[in-house]
């Protein structure tokens, strides 16, 4: 298939192992963090690691929109989702994440109406069809999806649509590295930069990387040669002795991002003052809120939001794996008490966790992979 | 702040196979190590992993629970949820011997004849799609059912749930194709019932089948018999149903030129039945062939490698299903079957398959091996080796 199988090919990726194995320096570990979720499924669904060297590890990230939000914010969602006259409304990947009292399916199973939609434009679309009732969308992700959530707003009010309101879950992605950069149990030796958050935000941003903390960033894209590519241009920094900030997925990421997309966004949202995510706690000016100027499409606002706290339970350890600290399998409970068909931590819901892909696609250690592929 | 109820409960049941597992003495490490003592060490750390993958490995074989205290549309969809769900109460319920085995039809013997007997509702959403309809798909899944377990297909039943307000006109057509498709598979609606209910607590029309068909006495085929040196072959591109049914609802604005393969299969196993190593047949229906390959490996005991280079799978669906995120592995056919031969006759399989104009796609995907037991790999394109598991829910509900 064109446009797809030209960055799957076995043999450049022969080709590129090759490269990378020869910068390997004897004795040396390299320890790289793909901060995007999108990154870790591409990574687990076609055996990347296979064509890595022992001595390159990849380090799983926080940018998993669904991974980060905490379970208050879920049991919040399900109290608006209880309110008289609402319908709420978000992406699959929502559907099962487990609240205090379990997840939007089982709240649909017990007659709550709450609808899977593919774009917040079919949100509108529901309140458009449904004027007697209260349209509520589910707002999660990095500032991939705030761009759409930012128009529809914008499209809302054009249109005076007054049964149409967000609940924003939106949070920012340098925050969240910051955070880890920050962390000190963590050692890493560079990062594979998200190649959709930068279609938005641009490779700016992430210059402090580079800059204050002296790592090496390649922003990349999502198919398996892409994160290959990126890899090997990670380790030609080091090899050199640099640290910058590179594109390798310039086909879709300009430099500077993309202005439109970032003007809707600043001008329907601003930055909260704090936000909490799961595992990593509170995070300052870490996730968007809407403006005062668009309170009426503010689900925090037109209904009372509980602002409920749950903690993470003990045993869980999603902020460990979240941080890059743990590998899914070195959680307690992986695989045995939390599983893809019951969750207890995020990273186990969204295909994008570090948990469910290692679990889905992974669950075979590489020495095991070697043996059977050889027999 | 305080932790929900339903993790302190997760978390002690937890506990509670530790413990068991504890009592069963420590983990050994992979065997293989023992057996050739020459080989290279694992490297450290990759032997604390083996023994946390056996520990989820003893997690899965426990006994399935349903934990949920209604049924969501995961229980619906094909994957881990309806097996536990049809194990845990169905199963557990009616258990006998004949049920036991879980095939596509159970083989009974009465009246000194070898009997399959099978069913299944239709409940699919639009009723009409690129290439059939709710009725073609009720007979030829049924037709299928009982091709695929060996037998040849004779009488049908079918049960009608029509809702208030339902047109004539439709019905009508649906029902005609319900007859072509028993013409074309040699089959007849012998028997039926009709229930009305009103308007909102049905959609339209279900459709249940049922069917019996003759078994050739003393041909014992089930997907437990796999061995390691198999072959396991596939009738052709995969995934045609399923896509064209996500397509047909219109809700992703993308159009493709697919239809759905639903087919009577009666003949194309015919024709497999005539090659001797011919061990199991499955009709790749919700859940996929990625799902029938996880039944080999756990039902058998073995292992399956599959290589992703040489499943056939329409340029159209790969795209579709590329957009929006799915695996063509997992979505549902309704006119294709896996076959596992014995690796010896493999060749004269697929030629059998090849010669039928159902089976003109056919092609060899992968082997049975002895290690590790209960998990299908991928070789994928890329040339990576993954884990093919079986889903939790489909995505896509009422695709039959």
């Amino acid at each position: 298939m064109k446009f797809v199988d030209e960055f799957r090919n076995a043999d450049q990726a022969h080709a590129l192992a090759a490269k990378i194995a020869s910068l390997c320096e004897p004795g040396r570990h390299y320890k790289f963090m793909e901060v995007c979720g999108g990154h870790t499924h591409t990574i687990y669904k076609h055996g990347l690691e296979d064509y890595l060297p022992e001595s390159v590890e990849l380090v799983h990230g926080p940018g998993c929109p669904v991974c980060v939000i905490p379970m208050g914010r879920v049991d919040d969602a399900m109290h608006l989702a209880a309110e008289p006259d609402v319908i709420m409304t978000s992406f699959g990947d929502m559907m099962r994440v487990p609240g205090s009292n379990g997840s939007f399916f089982d709240a649909k199973a017990s007659g709550t109406d709450i609808r899977m939609v593919y774009s917040p434009l079919d949100s509108l679309k529901i309140a458009r069809a449904n004027p007697g009732r209260r349209v509520v969308f589910m707002a999660i992700g990095f500032e991939t999806t705030a761009p759409s959530t930012a128009m529809t707003v914008l499209r809302a009010a054009a249109e005076g649509l007054t049964n149409f309101s967000v609940f924003c879950n939106h949070v920012t992605i340098v925050p969240a590295i910051k955070a880890i950069l920050d962390s000190p149990d963590l050692r890493l030796d560079g990062f594979i930069g998200p190649g959709h958050v930068s279609t938005v935000i641009g490779c700016r941003p992430y210059e402090f990387i580079a800059a204050d903390y002296g790592k090496p960033v390649v922003v990349a894209g999502f198919e398996p040669l892409d994160i290959l590519q990126s890899i090997y241009m990670l380790m030609l920094q080091l090899s050199r002795g640099q640290a910058t900030v590179e594109n390798q997925y310039t086909r879709v990421v300009p430099w500077d991002g993309n202005l439109v997309a970032l003007r809707a966004i600043g001008q329907t949202m601003e930055l909260r003052p704090y936000f909490e995510w799961r595992g990593l706690g509170f995070i300052s000016h870490s996730a968007l809120r809407m403006r005062p100027e668009y309170a009426q499409y503010d689900a925090e606002l037109l209904f009372k939001v509980p602002g409920v706290r749950v903690a993470d339970p003990k045993a869980c350890q999603c902020g460990e794996v979240l941080k890059g600290v743990l590998k899914p399998w070195e959680c307690k409970v992986f695989g045995t008490a939390c599983t893809p068909e019951t969750p207890i931590g995020t990273c186990m819901v969204s295909p994008e966790g570090a948990c469910a892909a290692y679990y889905n696609f992974g669950r075979l250690s590489r020495q095991r992979v070697k043996e059977v592929t050889r027999s | 702040m305080s932790t929900p109820g339903w993790v302190d409960a997760a978390l002690r049941e937890h506990e509670e196979q530790a413990a068991r597992d504890a009592g069963a003495g420590p983990l050994q490490p992979h065997p293989r190590d023992e057996r050739n003592p020459g080989a290279p060490q694992p490297a450290p750390g990759t032997v604390r992993e083996e023994q946390v993958l056996a520990r989820i490995d003893r997690a899965r074989r426990s006994r399935p629970r349903v934990k949920e205290p209604r049924i969501t549309m995961s229980h619906g969809a094909g994957g881990k949820a309806s097996r536990t769900l049809v194990e845990a109460v169905f199963l557990d319920a009616f258990r006998n011997p004949l049920l036991e085995p879980m095939e596509d039809a159970a083989r009974l013997e009465a009246g000194g004849a070898s009997l399959a007997l099978t069913t299944d509702s239709f409940v699919v959403s639009p009723l009409f799609f690129p290439g059939g309809n709710i009725g073609d798909l009720a007979v030829n899944g049924t037709v299928n059912d009982l091709a695929v377990s060996g037998a040849t297909p004779l009488y049908l039943s079918a049960g009608f749930i029509l809702e208030e307000g339902f047109g004539l006109d439709e019905l009508r057509t649906i029902v005609t194709s319900m007859r072509d498709a028993a013409e074309r598979a040699g089959v007849q609606v012998v028997t039926g019932d009709t229930k009305v209910v009103e308007k909102g607590k049905a959609d339209g029309c279900f459709i249940t089948t049922a069917g019996v068909g003759l078994r050739e006495p003393g041909r014992l085929l089930g997907v437990a018999t796999a061995q390691p040196g198999d072959t396991v072959l596939v009738s052709g591109p995969i995934g045609d149903h399923g896509t064209t049914i996500m397509l047909a609802r219109g809700e992703l604005d993308i159009e493709a030129d697919i239809v759905s393969d639903t087919a009577p299969l009666n003949g194309l196993a015919a024709a497999l039945l005539a090659v001797p190593g011919l061990r199991a047949m499955r009709d790749a229906t919700r859940g996929g062939v990625a799902t029938i390959l996880n039944e080999i490996a756990a039902e058998a005991g073995v292992g399956v490698l599959v290589r992703e280079d040489d499943i056939p799978v329409r340029t159209a669906v790969r795209g579709a299903a590329e957009l929006l995120g799915i695996d063509p592995l997992y979505v549902a056919c309704e006119g294709r079957l896996v076959a596992v031969v014995d690796g010896a006759q493999a060749d004269e399989a697929l030629a059998a398959m090849r010669a039928h104009p159902l089976g003109a796609g056919a092609a060899s995907i992968g082997q049975i091996i002895a290690d590790p037991p209960g998990a299908v790999l991928l070789k994928t394109a890329f040339g990576g080796t993954r884990i093919v598991d079986l889903l939790v829910g489909d995505p896509l509900p009422r695709i039959c």
